[in-house]
């Protein structure tokens, strides 16, 4: 038989009006994948990467040796986190639609990443995150209104009006300033992570991208790095099936989980249930205590799936099913979270409403403070001058020059 | 002072910056155990450690970003990227991270890295080891672009770029490392202890960035160029027998636009010469610049000599490369001209 050639183009299981179909995903049951000591070499954990760390079950109960045994302050915590972070991207979306803000970018259905994540890891830890971890900065106390002003680019704008909503930052809570070129913190983490660890310091970094920004290289250089110089990092894929249109088969999915890139070089890959926050908070302890012991870096890959568009410039129905995200077999993160809390009695339906509202009122508060300090289209504006501020520390000849042009035509001053 | 060629000038900078500072650090690729292929770190690892002078991945982006990280992280990296033709691989993370870093985070952040890079040709490196891409980097906002043109220079303005909280891009021309290249092959080398820039405090000073330097100077005509082309500018000029300012304007950003438009001024002619490619070529802006700010004082259009806009051939380095003939005929040209 003579055989040719053959281009592969990945298709994904479903296109807008089939059947959702998630078969291609394999599970493992909650609490029957094994926890090894964090002193483990990667050579005998490779299973990880292949396997999925659930600790909830279908029950809603906490299983296995992953369970982080977390008391009900922290659960209830994490869930008010949740919570608050669905609530914001709810009233940006909102905003977003109204035309208050040019643009937005929810995390809905992968909130349980940025909380577990940000639970598990120290104030001091630096972190690198991608556009869709919103959640910590809100779990690191960045204030709502400063979030809302970069997102409305107005004069309390932390960027000064210089970078498009949700490109967030915040030195004070350790959290790097977003990039909207895609996977290029992921490098830079493993870097942050060396220096701590030439300074001698405990401190490791976090970053995440998504399943797409995988293909990029700077995710590669980002693991020969933390390969080559074992630097206290945590480096996280989520992945959320959905590259904009494109499904994960089109960064390489279909062949081994994202959390297998890590086994190639020797370092440890955990796929995790990332719709499971006592397991991604788990998982998350775990790669933090090897890190900052000394036993190197860590790769993530939560399993998630991106429950609204990739972005309000985006339009899914174009290209997966709607009800994609409904047959999902993780289901939906706070759903799950709200579920065990009831399970084991700490929560209810009242104590659910009770904080969706309460979160409502602190979202509502927040915005109403945030426009009195301008929109897009109502006063106070950002001074345009400060356009030229920050290209360098001090501000050159050129610049000034080029600032006086535009103020002798604005008719400002100075 | 002491006698040194530009490899130790540039050497003693890193040692007395990473004796000054701990916070600095080198990384790069055979920049460690081996000193670098052109031995511009020799000896550093020995003395500061391998946590200080690191051996690097042959990857350039990763390089650049991880001194980016440890440059946020309080370190104060030194990057070496082995010749200026590699460094593509490392262009987003220069273009879109390490010099917007302060501006897109409203001042709260930045990354106070150095890039050094050997640049230019004349040395049989074809095209993929002899390239000047200074103008690309010189066009992006948010860094410093520099080229010393002398050991003297070279260590002063090192310092300056480690010390600068501003990233920088330092451009080494390779082909004057060990001596003044005055553009003819032919000639025997000639080492940097015949040239009084070779010679170099042994200590600490710096050369600011941002200054231009009048290496000659003269009331025909000011030619501004930098690197390798400022000793060619010299030998044309001696073949002319014209009375030329020759300005070295050593930092390409920000540009010392004032010491140009007082030379211009005096001279009323000007001539532009460098080794990169012609087209929106780094001259372009000194040309523009020079016009904007000097065009009552220009007897004559202004000239420029440059590399063809090709990629740098193996086999016709020195038809390519803007040696005396051809900057002596840029010079004819403009004194010729009005």
């Amino acid at each position: 038989m003579t055989q040719k050639p053959y281009l592969h183009i990945p298709r994904p299981t479903a296109r807008p009006g089939e059947v959702p179909d998630f078969s291609y995903l394999k599970l493992s049951d909650a609490g029957a994948v094994d926890r090894p000591p964090v002193t483990e070499k990667a050579k005998n954990i490779e299973y990880l990467s292949h396997q999925l760390v659930r600790v909830l079950d279908e029950q809603h109960e906490a299983k296995g040796p992953w369970d982080p045994s977390l008391d009900e302050a922290a659960l209830v915590k994490a869930l008010r986190y949740m919570v608050l972070t669905r609530a914001y991207d709810d009233r940006m979306q909102r905003v977003q639609r109204q035309g208050k803000i040019s643009f937005y970018i929810q995390s809905l259905g992968e909130e349980a990443i940025s909380i577990g994540q940000g639970l598990a890891l120290a104030p001091d830890d630096m972190l690198f995150p991608s556009y869709r971890n919103q959640g910590l900065y809100i779990l690191r106390g960045t204030r709502l209104v400063d979030m809302m002003c970069q997102c409305l680019s107005n004069t309390g704008d932390m960027c000064k009006g210089r970078q498009m909503p949700i490109m967030y930052q915040n030195r004070d809570k350790n959290i790097f300033s977003i990039s909207g070129n895609l996977a290029t913190q992921f490098p830079q983490a493993v870097g942050w992570a060396m220096g701590s660890a030439i300074k001698g310091e405990k401190h490791i970094a976090a970053s995440w991208v998504g399943d797409g920004s995988t293909s990029e290289a700077d995710f590669h250089y980002a693991l020969t790095f933390a390969a080559v110089y074992q630097p206290p990092v945590i480096l996280n894929v989520v992945n959320n099936q959905w590259a904009i249109s494109t499904f994960q088969g089109f960064a390489g999915g279909e062949r081994r989980p994202f959390a297998a890139r890590g086994v190639g070089l020797g370092i440890p890959g955990i796929r995790v249930d990332g719709n499971d926050l006592l397991a991604v908070y788990a998982v998350t302890c775990w790669a933090a205590e090897r890190a900052r012991n000394g036993h190197g870096p860590t790769l993530i890959e939560h399993v998630t799936y991106r429950g609204g568009a990739h972005s309000t410039s985006d339009d899914p129905s174009r290209y997966r099913p709607k009800d994609e995200w409904a047959a999902f077999p993780l289901g939906d993160p706070m759903d799950r979270l709200i579920q065990h809390l009831i399970k084991l009695g700490h929560w209810s339906d009242e104590n659910q409403t009770a904080l969706e509202q309460e979160t409502k009122t602190i979202v509502d508060d927040a915005w109403k403070e945030a426009v009195s300090f301008g929109t897009m289209s109502e006063p106070p504006f950002l001074d345009a001058q400060l356009m030229f501020e920050d290209v360098f520390k001090e501000m050159p000849d050129h610049l000034k020059r080029q600032r006086d042009e535009l103020l002798a035509l604005t008719g400002d001053t100075p | 002072m002491s006698q040194m060629n530009m490899i130790q000038a540039i050497n003693s900078a890193h040692l007395l910056m990473m004796e000054k500072d701990p916070s600095v650090v080198v990384l790069g690729e055979d920049v460690g155990y081996f000193g670098g292929v052109f031995r511009c770190t020799d000896g550093l690892q020995k003395k500061f450690g391998e946590h200080r002078v690191i051996d690097a991945p042959i990857a350039e982006g990763g390089i650049i970003s991880t001194a980016i990280g440890m440059g946020v992280n309080g370190l104060r990296p030194v990057a070496e990227i082995q010749f200026a033709d590699y460094i593509y691989p490392g262009f987003d993370q220069i273009v879109s991270e390490l010099s917007r870093l302060r501006y897109r985070s409203g001042g709260e952040f930045f990354s106070p890295v150095t890039i050094r890079t050997p640049c230019g040709g004349g040395i049989r490196g074809g095209q993929t080891h002899s390239q000047s891409p200074e103008g690309i980097f010189s066009h992006i906002s948010g860094i410093k672009t520099v080229m010393p043109s002398n050991p003297y220079d070279a260590k002063g303005l090192l310092i300056s770029a480690i010390e600068s909280d501003d990233p920088v891009i330092f451009f080494e021309p390779k082909r004057i490392y060990n001596g003044p290249f005055d553009g003819d092959p032919d000639k025997p080398g000639v080492s940097w202890s015949t040239h009084p820039m070779g010679e170099v405090p042994k200590g600490y000073y710096n050369v600011p960035l941002g200054k231009a330097a009048v290496v000659e100077e003269g009331d025909e005509l000011t030619i501004i160029c930098y690197g390798t082309i400022v000793h060619v500018a010299q030998a044309a000029t001696r073949l002319t027998g014209v009375r030329a300012e020759i300005i070295d304007v050593r930092t390409l950003f920000p540009l010392d636009i004032d010491t140009l438009k007082k030379s211009v001024e005096k001279t009323g002619r000007c001539l532009v010469a460098h080794e990169a490619t012609r087209f929106c070529g780094y001259g372009a802006e000194l040309v523009s610049s020079v016009q904007q700010e000097c065009f009552w004082h220009l007897e004559a259009p202004i000239e420029r000599v440059t590399g063809w806009d090709t990629p740098y051939p193996h086999a016709f380095e020195w038809k390519y490369f803007p040696g005396q003939q051809r900057i002596a005929a840029g010079i004819r040209k403009v004194m010729e001209a009005g």
